[in-house]
């Protein structure tokens, strides 16, 4: 790791000002942080029990818990991995594997995943709840509200992956060609096994991103907060959950904390523990 | 052969999602753009929809308090995060650098709606004090700035860390000040990527919806104040949507639509940036 740094030579008194400023920032970047990290844990805690986690809420959310809004989310979670893993994968593949790279299929996607993750949410809200919803006559429902997530998380994912793809080097491309395996078999035995741990990773953050989002959802999983019967009842979210509580419910900061609370404990654990995983592989496993 | 079809296709598929997604809108916004026309969301008195063309489409407080909104955002948070990543690859010690660095991983991962709760329940209640009610322009720009500063940070900071150590030694060796260091040998280099860093937090708050919708008072009047509430368009769909029908649902579509091509070209100004850049690199 050589950083560069600039070393101090001569001091002048610009040179204490450009200092003072960067430090300034630096204390203003990490302030707010300290403020809702802090609020976070000292007004999330107070109304955390594990019978928070199982209850239904009553009153309107004031009062229980959020068991079938947890439900509610994982199962929109689950339609939305069960979508962007294998197409996104594919897509990756393909980008980076079959397409010739750096040529017009492959300039073109990647531009067309640019505009997709420049989208706002709320504009993959309107379409999903267009398309999903009304075209394809879901309705307001789990299922559409994980099919517009996944639009949403594809572009990371996609990303992501072919990074993973990229650390496998050419070499061992050009060695599985040399022994005449075919394109497939290589693919499959040889670059997604070592590109495992980072597409792991890359499932993780993609599913953070997806926990993340309200602004998609709003429209197509609805704020029902009955536990939902099927993937075509409508389902709130935790997000959702804290957006309803914290706007339309006076009295409801408590709850709203607490479930923020078990959202970003969520956030973080499935975003950690690929790169835990990622470092216990590669400190176990011999590399290529 | 198969894997070879169904990679390509998915990628093809992906790709046709920015069309799917642009053609649904525009179907929805149809009805508006025929019905009310482009002019009349610009000329009407106000923002009074209904679900026949009777109402009032005015979207210009919208337009207006999202460009505020992003405006105050991205002048707080771009010079405060280029600054910092400026103290943090250059200046302070490499634990704090990393130590910062986590920090604003934490504060990238963190959910609009969790940054949204603490504005509503701890930043309006602060800015109420000095002038209610509280949730306003101020609030919105503060929240929004909160949320985009890391990408300012990150972009910023991933350009100063790839300026080589030699350079910097050798201005060192010619006796230069740090700062003259900095206006000679490092800002001529990144300015392109601090550029596509701003335009790319401007993005991302102009088509935030949650953290805004949550703190910006959302009365569609133009403010006359830093402290008088806002309605973005974000925010005007957010609150709108589910209840809308008729004309009054299609202008929202209309609105999203226009939202698109916003942030849409922007997305392109960012990648013509880079694309100069490395094209001015080659040569």
């Amino acid at each position: 790791m050589t950083e560069a740094r600039i070393h101090r030579s001569t001091t002048s008194k610009s040179d204490v000002a450009v200092q003072t400023a960067s430090w300034l920032a630096l204390v203003a970047l990490l302030v707010p942080l300290g403020l809702i990290v802090g609020d976070l844990l000292m007004r999330g805690a107070t109304s955390l029990s594990p019978q928070f986690l199982v209850d239904s809420p009553s009153k309107a959310g004031r009062e229980g818990g959020i068991g079938p809004v947890l439900l509610s989310t994982l199962l929109v979670m689950g339609v939305c991995l069960l979508v962007v893993v294998p197409l996104g994968l594919a897509a990756a593949i393909g980008l980076n594997e079959y397409l010739r790279r750096g040529g017009f299929a492959v300039r073109t996607v990647r531009i067309a995943l640019d505009v997709l993750a420049g989208t706002p949410s709320i504009a993959l809200g309107m379409f999903g709840y267009a398309f999903f919803c009304i075209a394809l006559g879901m309705g307001v429902s789990i299922l559409a509200g994980g099919l517009t997530l996944a639009c949403m998380v594809m572009p990371l994912y996609v990303r992501l992956s072919e990074q993973a793809l990229r650390t496998v080097p050419d070499d061992v491309r050009a060695a599985a060609d040399a022994l005449a395996l075919r394109r497939y078999t290589a693919i499959l035995r040889i670059v997604l096994p070592v590109a495992a741990p980072g597409l792991f990773a890359a499932t993780g953050l993609a599913l953070a991103r997806a926990l993340a989002e309200t602004a998609a959802l709003l429209f197509t999983s609805g704020y029902v907060s009955r536990t939902p019967g099927s993937l075509l009842d409508p389902g709130r979210v935790l997000a959702v959950h804290i957006f309803d509580l914290s706007m339309n419910v006076p009295g409801g900061d408590g709850p709203a904390y607490a479930t923020a609370l078990v959202l970003v404990a969520l956030l973080l654990s499935v975003s950690g523990v690929p790169r835990l995983v990622r470092g216990f592989t590669r400190r176990w496993s011999h590399p290529v | 052969m198969l894997l070879a079809v169904i990679g390509r296709s998915a990628a093809v598929t992906v790709a046709g999602l920015v069309i799917l997604i642009a053609g649904f809108l525009l179907l929805h916004a149809q009805p508006a753009l025929r019905e009310i026309g482009f002019v009349r969301f610009f000329a009407d008195a106000s923002w009074n929809p209904s679900p026949g063309p009777e109402g009032r489409f005015d979207i210009v407080p919208a337009l207006v308090g999202s460009a505020l909104a992003t405006a105050l955002a991205a002048l707080i948070a771009v010079p405060i995060g280029i600054t910092a990543a400026l103290g943090s690859t250059f200046f302070v010690h490499r634990a704090v650098a990393r130590l910062v660095d986590s920090g604003v991983g934490v504060l990238a991962g963190l959910p609009s709606v969790v940054i949204g709760l603490w504005g509503l329940t701890a930043l309006v209640p602060w800015i109420a004090r000095i002038r209610a009610p509280g949730a306003s322009l101020l609030a919105a720009a503060l929240v929004l700035a909160v949320m985009v500063v890391p990408t300012i940070y990150v972009a910023s900071r991933g350009a100063f860390k790839s300026i080589p150590k030699t350079c910097l030694d050798g201005a060192t060796a010619l006796g230069m000040t740090r700062i003259g260091i900095l206006r000679a040998a490092v800002l001529p280099t990144v300015k392109p990527a601090l550029a596509v860093g701003a335009v790319l937090a401007i993005t991302r708050a102009l088509g935030e919806t949650m953290a805004v919708v949550m703190v910006a008072g959302n009365v569609a009047a133009i403010p006359r104040s830093l402290f008088d509430p806002v309605r973005t368009l974000t925010a005007n769909i957010a609150l709108e949507l589910p209840y809308a029908t008729g004309l009054h649902r299609s202008a929202l579509f209309a609105g999203g639509a226009g939202l698109m091509a916003l942030t849409w070209s922007l997305v392109v100004l960012g990648r013509c940036i880079s694309r100069a850049w490395s094209g001015e690199h080659n040569d």
